[in-house]
């Protein structure tokens, strides 16, 4: 399998995305500078990893959206390549219109920092396969703003059409419907706020989050 | 020419920033305090001689960078 992380200033979780999947999968990783405008040929997966792209400037996510980079993200996603989007990466999905919707400041106000449980609704996906059966799913979250909301029409399509990926168990941020990871219409860009990248070996608490890189190799 | 946009939360969207603000106001005495609402202000100059375009132009921005549609409302003013 071959992964890309994209880079932006401010990013912080892209070394870990990039330790995540390589011990999960074995993938050979590129790290990709969000002022490439190119991206390596062939890949499987690109990530686009949590922290505070441009500071969170304007928006979150909002002057990431604007790369050069996210031309090229853009276009391997219409072209069917996964995309991979964690907390800052899901934000910035939402801000490029590759995902429905929006991130806003957590309802609670704060900065939340926790383990959640979460339910697989949708383990159709070819992020979520590895997830059949699962009950008990655990990841961590860690944002100020991952409260999801879309108008009521779009939350009844997502919910209507299987892009519901993961709800929160208890929800940490008010996001809308317990809402914690959509995917596309085409099913091949996820945007979620738990850290898979955070919980991918028992020594962090879980080993959950492996089960969603191990999913994206079997289709690779 | 100086651009002014003026970016707030859609009514009905959460504004928990207003929340906590209004919170504080009635702790302050000010019961009279109702639908706080934070918003930024985007001030700029902008070159070129149309009025016409460069108001089509800050729209453009307003829509493309400025402000998110699906949760912000935005109003300008020029000049």
């Amino acid at each position: 399998m071959k992964a890309a992380v994209i880079v932006f200033p401010g990013s912080n979780c892209d070394r870990d995305c990039k330790t995540a999947i390589e011990r999960t999968t074995g993938a050979e990783i590129s790290m990709v500078w969000h002022g490439d405008s190119r991206l390596p040929s062939g890949l499987d997966l690109i990530v686009l990893p949590g922290g505070f792209s441009y500071g969170d400037y304007l928006r979150c996510g909002a002057m990431a959206a604007q790369s050069p980079v996210m031309k090229a993200v853009k276009t391997e996603g219409e072209r069917g390549t996964a995309v991979l989007g964690v907390c800052n990466g899901f934000q910035i999905l939402c801000e490029a219109g590759m995902l429905p919707g929006a991130l806003l400041r957590n309802a609670g106000l704060k900065y939340v920092c926790t383990a959640v449980e979460l339910d697989v609704i949708n383990s159709q996906t070819r992020f979520t396969a590895g997830f059949q059966g699962r009950r008990d799913v655990r990841m961590t979250v860690g944002n100020g703003e991952g409260n999801y909301f879309a108008d009521a029409a779009t939350l009844d399509r997502l919910d209507g059409e299987g892009q519901v990926v993961f709800r929160y168990r208890k929800n940490p941020n008010g996001s809308a419907r317990d809402i914690a990871g959509i995917v596309n219409a085409e099913g091949n860009v996820l945007g979620m706020m738990p850290h898979p990248d955070r919980a991918f070996e028992t020594e962090l608490g879980s080993a959950d989050g492996a089960l969603l890189f191990q999913s994206v190799l079997a289709r690779a | 020419m100086r651009a002014t946009v003026h970016v707030f939360l859609k009514p009905g969207v959460l504004d928990v920033q207003g929340k906590a603000i209004e919170g504080a106001l009635h702790g302050l005495g000010y019961p009279g305090v109702s639908d706080v609402r934070v918003g930024k202000t985007i001030v700029f100059d902008l070159a070129g001689d149309d009025p016409a375009r460069r108001e089509a132009e800050v729209k453009s921005m307003c829509e493309r960078l400025l402000a998110n549609s699906v949760i912000e409302s935005w109003r300008v003013e020029v000049g």
